[in-house]
């Protein structure tokens, strides 16, 4: 096994819901999509956000498109529009998700 | 068989104002879609309209159609925008009288009403609703609010109306940013099953952020050709419900399976159930192909029926925010800016101001990754301080105490640019349901 980022094997949008955001993260491949349907857990996505996340995480997912679907429930401080935070919505969350890393087989081709 | 390409040129109030003049110039098009409403965009409107009753819509796309009305014509192109605002009459009349400006008769222009409930909400009051927040399920009356705006996310049906009675430009408040799109094909196609419903619903979520669907805010931004001359997204839709999303062929961007997967997921919340005034459509059931060099084959979509309710989005004024920054050259950037930020909030402290929630942030020190990078030694850090509070004169007090800095603080602190921060209204945002058959839907299309 190595460790590769999560931008080696998926991409991801991010944008404001509510008090929240939600990252979308989709694999490049079937393969990407099970490792990360497998690794990317609501719970490692919750302590990924530890500092800017303040609630739970829920997680969708989406093997039609290859994606898993995170809502980050208390992200923004404050909703979009009441938040001073400079990003009030959420629109780096989806880059920021693309630093985790993750374990892929010694073959595996991004 | 029938095919029409509808074209989405404004994904937001304040995007570009060129990208639908390039929509209609750089090649076919049948329907230009403007997106101009955000949540908080309704309140700024209500309260240009209570200053003056012929405002309270958006002026930038009165100026969009000045610049192309007599193109408008000649080619036949449609036109469909949420512009009205909390005004879409006054809307109307201005457009009405950039027409006679141009010279230009027979052209019909037709508004959707209904959706603002504004002035309605004691009577619905009484009649027992009490619009409970949709996330914390508490009443927007137990307690007394400011309500700026209070508008209806209404059904596209009405949008289609006006298309079938002749209006070459439809203009509307709050309705759905897919409905949009989807009007046209209800109109032209007769489409109303659950499942072209939400075909058409989907077409348009690819739609609604213009850009985001042709490699704007794409991971790979490198692979983007030409962004400069970026084209907004078309969906080429047929009959038979075939629909193509893709861009003019001279214009810049990417259509890909992975620029468009990004769309789709973006602001998704239960992909299983994307509720429209329209339709419930599964994106589980999305399906995407390259069919050919930036164009994506959107299939298998499925939706259900609508819900008994409609949305309603309630703006209440929450008190006031601002925010300011300097920036902290190095050496030791980020603890001389720590040193700055202790010496705001203690002088502030100290004159006997605190607040509701304060912020600090040191931008270049990891804010919007926060806790994942370990930053090196910055040579410089935008030090960004800011304030929350009830009290208008404690945030504005908050303002004086930021300049004060570069001659009483630290060495190198610089950027005190801008003035003085000033406080701003902040804007909350309230999201309720309502019964269906409470809400009235008016079409209404005159011709000058």
């Amino acid at each position: 096994m190595k460790r590769v980022r999560l931008s080696e094997i998926a991409h991801a949008r991010s944008g404001d819901k509510g008090r929240g955001s939600n990252v979308g993260l989709i694999a490049d491949t079937p393969e990407g999509f099970a490792l990360i349907q497998a690794q990317v857990t609501a719970e490692r996505v919750k302590a990924h956000f530890a500092a800017i996340n303040l609630g739970e995480v829920d997680r969708y997912e989406v093997p039609n498109l290859l994606a898993l679907n995170f809502i980050l429930h208390d992200s923004l401080g404050g909703g979009g529009t009441e938040s001073v935070k400079t990003d009030a919505q959420g629109k780096t969350h989806g880059m920021a998700l693309l630093r985790m890393e993750i374990d892929v087989p010694d073959d595996f081709k991004a | 068989m029938r095919t029409i390409r509808i074209g989405n040129g404004q994904g937001f109030w304040g995007d570009s104002i060129d990208a639908p003049v390039n929509l209609l110039r750089q090649g076919p098009i049948d329907y230009i879609t403007l997106d101009y409403l955000a949540e908080v965009t309704l309140s700024i409107m209500q309260r240009q309209k209570m200053k003056d009753p012929s405002k309270g819509y958006a002026t930038d796309f009165v100026a969009f159609i000045d610049r192309v009305l007599p193109e408008l014509v000649s080619k036949n192109v449609k036109v469909i925008a949420n512009a009205g605002g909390v005004n879409p009459e006054a809307c109307r009349q201005a457009l009405l009288a950039v027409a006679k400006k141009h010279g230009i008769s027979g052209l019909k222009i037709g508004i959707v009403t209904g959706d603002d409930i504004l002035d309605d909400l004691n009577a619905y009051r009484q009649k027992g609703q009490v619009f409970a927040h949709m996330e914390t399920g508490e009443s927007l009356f137990a307690e007394e609010r400011a309500i700026l705006a209070a508008n209806v996310y209404m059904p596209t049906a009405g949008i289609a109306e006006a298309l079938r009675q002749g209006a070459q430009i439809v203009v509307t408040g709050r309705c759905t940013d897919p409905g949009l799109t989807l009007a046209p094909l209800m109109y032209e196609f007769g489409w109303h099953t659950a499942d072209q419903l939400a075909l058409g619903t989907v077409a348009g979520h690819i739609l609604e952020c213009g850009a985001q669907a042709t490699g704007g805010n794409f991971t790979r931004w490198w692979e983007v050709p030409d962004m400069v001359n970026i084209g907004y997204p078309i969906a080429e839709v047929s009959e038979d419900g075939t629909v193509i999303i893709t861009k003019h062929e001279t214009s810049g961007g990417l259509v890909t399976v992975a620029t468009v997967s990004e769309q789709l997921l973006y602001e998704m919340g239960d992909p299983k159930a994307y509720i429209t005034p329209d339709c419930v459509a599964d994106f589980s059931s999305i399906q995407l192909s390259q069919a050919g060099e930036n164009c994506v084959r959107v299939s298998g979509v499925r939706g259900m029926q609508h819900t008994p309710f409609l949305k309603v989005s309630i703006s209440i004024s929450d008190g006031y925010k601002a925010a300011g920054q300097l920036t902290i050259s190095g050496p030791q950037a980020y603890e001389k800016a720590q040193k700055c930020a202790e010496l705001v909030w203690g002088r502030l402290k100290q004159s006997g101001f605190t607040y509701e929630e304060t912020l600090t942030e040191y931008l270049g020190q990891g804010v919007c990754h926060a806790g994942m990078v370990q930053s090196p030694d910055a040579p410089e850090i935008v030090l960004r301080l800011g304030v929350k509070d009830h009290d208008y004169k404690k945030v504005d007090r908050f303002g004086k105490e930021l300049a004060p800095l570069v001659t009483s603080g630290p060495p190198g602190v610089t950027g005190f640019a801008g003035g003085r921060p000033k406080p701003a209204e902040i804007v909350a945002y309230w999201p309720a349901l309502m019964a269906r058959e409470w809400v009235n839907q008016t079409v209404s299309v005159q011709e000058v």
